[in-house]
């Protein structure tokens, strides 16, 4: 039985991390969230980012979404939430969330407090008594079927379809096999390998789901008049040996490895935990894809790319992965894993279990080289005006 | 890993492939064994980067991972670069959408 070493939660699966979470609900937030965190310990971490104060319905509904899943996930012990005081995206809904999955919990706002300095005074004394709640919890023996293990490729080149993605993949078959949960995204890079998904879908109504998903996304560039050529793949991709939008997904579905899909969720929407394949629909931008998944409650990632990517993420621990040699050799400091000896020969099965290993040992404390280096972009995906005109039915 | 590599130089996915990777720089006059016969490399293609095997005709599908991956756009002769200079994706193309509106 393979198994990690976690923090168990009174509701939901076991954590990899324990940390105070300091969520800004706005970008107005963002600086105090992060001074906070910078004045306390280690694992009190701070997720800013650029959402405005007051968005339209369906963009509040999604941040509101995004913020109570990252506040729910495993790897947060305890979270403070942090407004300005006149957002329309809820604090207080965002705290709820939390306390509701057993985590403690402090709500703070600036104006309240009575401003910026007088804020992050407060927040740093509130963050150390959550600090000090959650400071004695301990690892325990977890049985793998807790993890949720979120994929994602970024900076691809032709190495990612070839090596890194598909040895990604075999990581996440074993991790399935063992009863977990596995997750990609980025529905753009889906475009042209739909129809090999759509066949390992376990019944019609995820495959409906998942086509309609793609079709979506690939009319929104139609309706705009663009050619997708412009963006997918990136010019970064076609310098590394991409041609089309075909090519590159049909390389990227490849690091969800071979096991039927289950299901496909929303952006930043709950992931089952023991629920084999489940795939997540969010834009193609990687940074707020991870948000989005670990919002969704994955509590370790796995990054491959080709061409370099150094990033992390402020709550959840990524895992770099490529199969390009000169990537490996140029960017080492920044790599977990090297999987370009699938170009030499080197079977994608071996480099898969070398993953699967080091999934469980960072999920077991093991700190990933973005961790090290205190790599912890963060981002929330922002609906477009187009997105927000049709979901309100006006297109 | 997946597919064949041919002549320690060309990655050949799957069998019904019609483009290798190239999974080194490589130089041209550079020879890829491929059904009974060499391939020359017309040019010299850079890691990662796809050689043609077989001629193809504008329209004629590119096939990688055993899968459509594009349409040739030129006259592509065996061992010339395929990329996108010659090879255009089908999808996604509101361009093409908008030439018929106006057309």
């Amino acid at each position: 039985m393979a198994t990690f070493d976690g923090y168990p939660r009174e509701s939901g699966p076991a954590g990899v991390r324990n940390y105070v979470a300091v969520i800004p609900i706005s970008v107005t937030a963002s600086p105090v969230a992060e001074a906070v965190a910078d004045r306390t310990a280690a694992n009190v971490s701070a997720t800013p980012h650029q959402m405005g104060t007051d968005p339209p319905e369906a963009a509040r509904e999604q941040v509101e979404r995004t913020l109570s899943g990252v506040a729910c996930n495993p790897n947060v012990g305890a979270a403070l939430v942090v407004s300005l005081g006149t957002e329309t995206v809820d604090a207080d809904a965002v705290a709820n969330a939390a306390a509701a999955a057993g985590r403690d919990v402090e709500t703070l706002s600036v104006r309240e407090t009575g401003g910026t300095a007088a804020a992050v005074d407060e927040g740093t004394e509130l963050a150390r008594d959550l600090h000090a709640e959650i400071t004695d919890r301990r690892r325990e023996e977890c049985d793998a079927s807790e993890l949720v293990f979120g994929v994602e490729c970024g900076g691809s080149d032709a190495t990612s379809g070839i090596a890194a993605n598909p040895a990604v993949g075999a990581a996440c078959d074993r991790l399935i096999r063992d009863g977990g949960t596995a997750t990609f995204s980025e529905t753009p890079e889906f475009i042209g390998a739909e129809h090999v998904l759509a066949e390992r879908c376990v019944d019609e109504a995820v495959r409906e789901r998942l086509l309609e998903r793609v079709n979506h996304r690939e009319a929104t560039a139609e309706l705009m008049d663009v050619d997708l050529r412009g963006a997918q793949p990136s010019p970064g991709n076609q310098e590394g040996g991409l041609t089309t939008i075909e090519e590159k997904s049909l390389g990227a579905i490849s690091k969800g490895g071979t096991t039927p899909v289950r299901g496909i969720v929303d952006y930043a929407e709950r992931l089952p935990v023991g629920g084999g394949l489940v795939l997540m629909d969010t834009p193609g931008y990687d940074i707020e894809s991870v948000v989005g998944k670990v919002a969704g409650g994955a509590q370790v990632v796995a990054f491959t790319t080709g061409r370099g990517s150094t990033t992390g993420n402020p709550l959840a621990p990524v895992i770099k992965v490529t199969g390009n040699p000169k990537t490996a050799d140029r960017l080492a400091a920044n790599m977990d894993v090297d999987a370009s000896g699938v170009i030499d020969g080197e079977p994608i099965d071996s480099v898969g279990e070398r993953i699967y290993r080091t999934l469980l040992d960072v999920a077991s404390g093991e700190r990933t080289a973005a961790e090290r280096r205190q790599l912890e972009e963060f981002a929330v995906n922002e609906l477009q005006p187009n997105e927000l005109a049709e979901l309100r039915g006006d297109a | 890993m997946k597919g064949t590599v041919l002549g320690d130089a060309g990655l050949h996915m799957a069998a019904q492939d019609n483009v290798v990777t190239a999974i080194d720089d490589l130089d041209a006059g550079t020879g890829i064994p491929y059904d009974d016969r060499t391939v020359e490399l017309a040019e010299a293609i850079p890691f990662g980067h796809k050689v043609a095997l077989v001629p193809l005709e504008p329209g004629d599908a590119v096939v990688k991972y055993g899968e459509m991956i594009g349409e040739a756009v030129e006259p592509i002769a065996p061992g010339e670069w395929v990329h996108t200079h010659n090879c255009e994706s089908r999808r996604g193309r509101g361009d093409r959408t908008a030439d018929r509106e106006v057309a």
